[in-house]
């Protein structure tokens, strides 16, 4: 999960959020490089004693500082639309849940079997047990079960809201009347920390996601009783 | 024809993916096969033929569908008031 001072991402919890941090590694890296020869030859040119003042033209350096940036972005998009193509695949998902966001509140519902739903309301600061994450902690979770491919299906029932879980790489907008579908696989048990991602109102910064991955088991325990308890 | 849904039924985890709906909205998805249960019903009923092979429209739009959707159809549909053609 987030934690102060973090500069880079949250570690991944599913396989295409690896993805995107490596691509991000890969594209930081040109762009270190890149700017450490600017910034090098400006001082190089800033710096030097002697200067040439009757440079007409060179084609040799013309070539070079056209055919490397077009190598250079080539190095870039490849990897790019690699993954944009592999977060388009289809799945076959194993279980869907809905997300549906309210001001300002998810809730939660699971209907492939039963119909399984609640609300996930924000644990205010004053009501926090010691060790819980303050505006992050939620009443339920979203539990899934892990290393299953979930289908979920974002709406919202008044305004603009958007889920989002940087820790699985998924971020999609909760639109009232529209069914919005997007994908994940938590490559491992953990517990995913997300806030709402569109201006939806006064607490909008208060109607945090946390998403449960655990064991097969575990998950059917849990809708049992969350069944039980509705 | 029966049995293969009966079968289908059986191994129903969640709605599988739906070429006629490839990509991100799936609002259509859920409207869909909400029309299709519905008309499966009433299609059957009226021939007196057993309805269960609608029940695959019916896992799939209620796998699909929001809950506060499908109370709010259903509530149309007794009212008379409901949009689409059944």
């Amino acid at each position: 999960m987030a934690h102060p001072s973090q500069l880079g991402f949250q570690d991944a919890a599913s396989p295409v959020m690896e993805e995107l941090l490596h691509f991000h590694d890969h594209a930081l890296m040109i762009v270190f490089l890149i700017s450490t020869l600017v910034l090098y030859i400006i001082v190089a040119m800033v710096t030097a004693k002697v200067t040439n003042k009757y440079i007409i033209d060179s084609q040799e350096i013309e070539i070079v500082w056209t055919v490397l940036p077009a190598v250079i972005l080539t190095l870039i998009a490849l990897p790019s639309l690699r993954i944009l193509y592999l977060m388009d695949e289809i799945n076959d998902p194993h279980l869907t849940v809905k997300a549906m966001g309210h001001q300002w509140y998810w809730s939660y519902e699971y209907t492939d079997y039963e119909n399984l739903g609640f609300d996930s309301y924000m644990i205010p600061t004053q009501d926090l047990s010691p060790g819980q994450f303050r505006l992050l902690e939620t009443d339920h979770r979203m539990v899934v079960p892990m290393e299953s491919p979930i289908r979920v299906l974002v709406s919202a029932e008044d305004v603009l809201h958007s889920w989002a879980v940087p820790a699985l790489g998924v971020k999609m907008d909760g639109v009232p009347g529209r069914l919005n579908q997007t994908a994940f696989i938590a490559s491992r048990p953990g517990v995913f920390y997300g806030q709402c991602s569109e201006i939806c109102g006064a607490n909008h910064s208060f109607m945090p996601i946390v998403v449960e991955a655990v064991p097969l088991e575990h998950f059917e325990n849990w809708s049992s009783l969350m069944l039980e308890d509705a | 024809m029966a049995e293969d849904i009966q079968a289908k039924l059986e191994k129903y985890r969640t709605a599988p993916f739906d070429a006629r709906f490839p990509n991100q909205n799936q609002t259509r998805n859920c409207w869909q096969n909400y029309l299709d249960y519905h008309r499966c019903q009433k299609a059957l009923e009226a021939k007196g033929v057993d309805v269960a092979p609608c029940d695959w429209y019916k896992r799939v739009y209620k796998s699909l569908c929001p809950l506060s959707w499908l109370e709010k159809w259903d509530g149309q549909r007794e009212d008379g008031t409901f949009p689409g053609k059944i």
